[in-house]
């Protein structure tokens, strides 16, 4: 058997889902964002929910999203996309509702909407993109930045007594009663990202069963921020970030 | 027994004009199947990856499931058919 006769429909293991477009990523090289639309794309396509989602796309990097999975998208302003995704699952109950944000926007200038949002306990999943930068805008500090953290707004590392201390903000949404599934995961293996799926499709299920709000916050890389090579940059988040943010469920529901 | 081992369990085929070249893909595989092109690049101008050695491949997917632009598609021979 040549390889070219393994290549066959009935031996296909896996490939792109088909909801991720064949566009290609504006995502620098080694991003999670990727990994995290493609794992996005394979849980709305194995849920059958292609034709009944509305996602909504925040500002920073992935303010692109609607440009490369193909379900219905709304683009809203820096910060707000729980709100907007209120809007939309309280009009379109039956819809699964999503927003995809980054630190920047969901930990900073969103921090009232996103609090409001859980503690209000919509039925809509939140995916939160960690990676402790500003990445779009060149590396500036955020409000998750590691203590003693360089980045090109602390050249000299996070000082808290200067730059106030990093905002863990997946554990103050778990203590509200709105929410009830809220995750950390990752995406730097095989294993994680299996996992990180895993996350993902029980965060969409139990708001299409209207339990309340689900976090999935996915620890990520940022490799250009960081200024690393992507493989240098999973290892730095396992040893630096991890600690800081460690994986693993910080509210579950029973089935 | 021992020709099993010969026998090609999977394969990769890698989309070389999405591919960004990040290297994580290389990393993950426990077969050192994959490496980047030392000296082609693709017309982004980014050294893609490519199975370099590619009878290696168990078909395990591993590349595919790190892969952040989604380039690699995965082939395996079901474990009967390998039997056989």
């Amino acid at each position: 058997m040549t390889i070219d006769e393994i290549k066959s429909p009935e031996n296909l293991v896996y490939a792109k889902p088909r909801l991720l477009n064949d566009r290609h990523m504006h995502y620098c090289p080694g991003c999670s964002h990727g990994v995290v639309h493609r794992i996005v794309a394979e849980v709305l396509e194995e849920m059958g929910q292609d034709n009944n989602t509305i996602a909504v796309a925040p500002v920073g990097c992935a303010v692109f999203a609607y440009n490369y999975i193909d379900v219905d998208w709304i683009e809203a302003s820096h910060g707000r996309a729980p709100a907007v995704a209120t809007a939309a699952k309280r009009l379109n109950p039956d819809r699964l509702v999503f927003t995809y944000q980054g630190d920047g926007d969901l930990a900073a200038i969103g921090t009232a909407e996103t609090i409001h949002a859980a503690n209000r306990g919509e039925n809509i999943t939140i995916i939160f993109i960690n990676n402790a930068i500003y990445g779009m805008t060149g590396g500036q500090m955020a409000p998750t930045t590691l203590e003693g953290m360089k980045t090109s707004t602390t050249p000299y590392g996070r000082q808290p007594e200067l730059n106030g201390y990093p905002l863990v903000i997946t554990p103050l949404l778990a203590q509200l009663p709105g929410t009830c599934y809220v995750t950390r995961q990752a995406v730097h293996t095989p294993a994680a990202v299996a996992k990180a799926k895993k996350a993902i499709r029980r965060a969409f299920q139990s708001s299409l069963d209207k339990r309340g709000t689900s976090i999935v916050e996915i620890v990520s890389t940022c490799s250009s921020g960081w200024k690393q090579t992507p493989e240098k940059a999973n290892q730095w988040m396992v040893e630096n970030m991890f600690p800081a943010y460690p994986p693993g469920d910080l509210k579950n529901f029973k089935d | 027994m021992t020709e099993n081992n010969n026998r090609l369990k999977g394969a990769v085929e890698i989309n070389r004009e999405r591919c960004k070249g990040c290297d994580l893909c290389v990393v993950a595989c426990p077969c050192d199947v994959l490496k980047l092109q030392p000296k082609e690049v693709n017309n982004r101008g980014y050294h893609f990856a490519f199975a370099d050695n590619a009878s290696a491949c168990i078909g395990c997917a591993a590349c595919a499931a790190v892969c952040p632009d989604g380039c690699i598609t995965v082939y395996r021979v079901r474990p009967k058919a390998v039997a056989r």
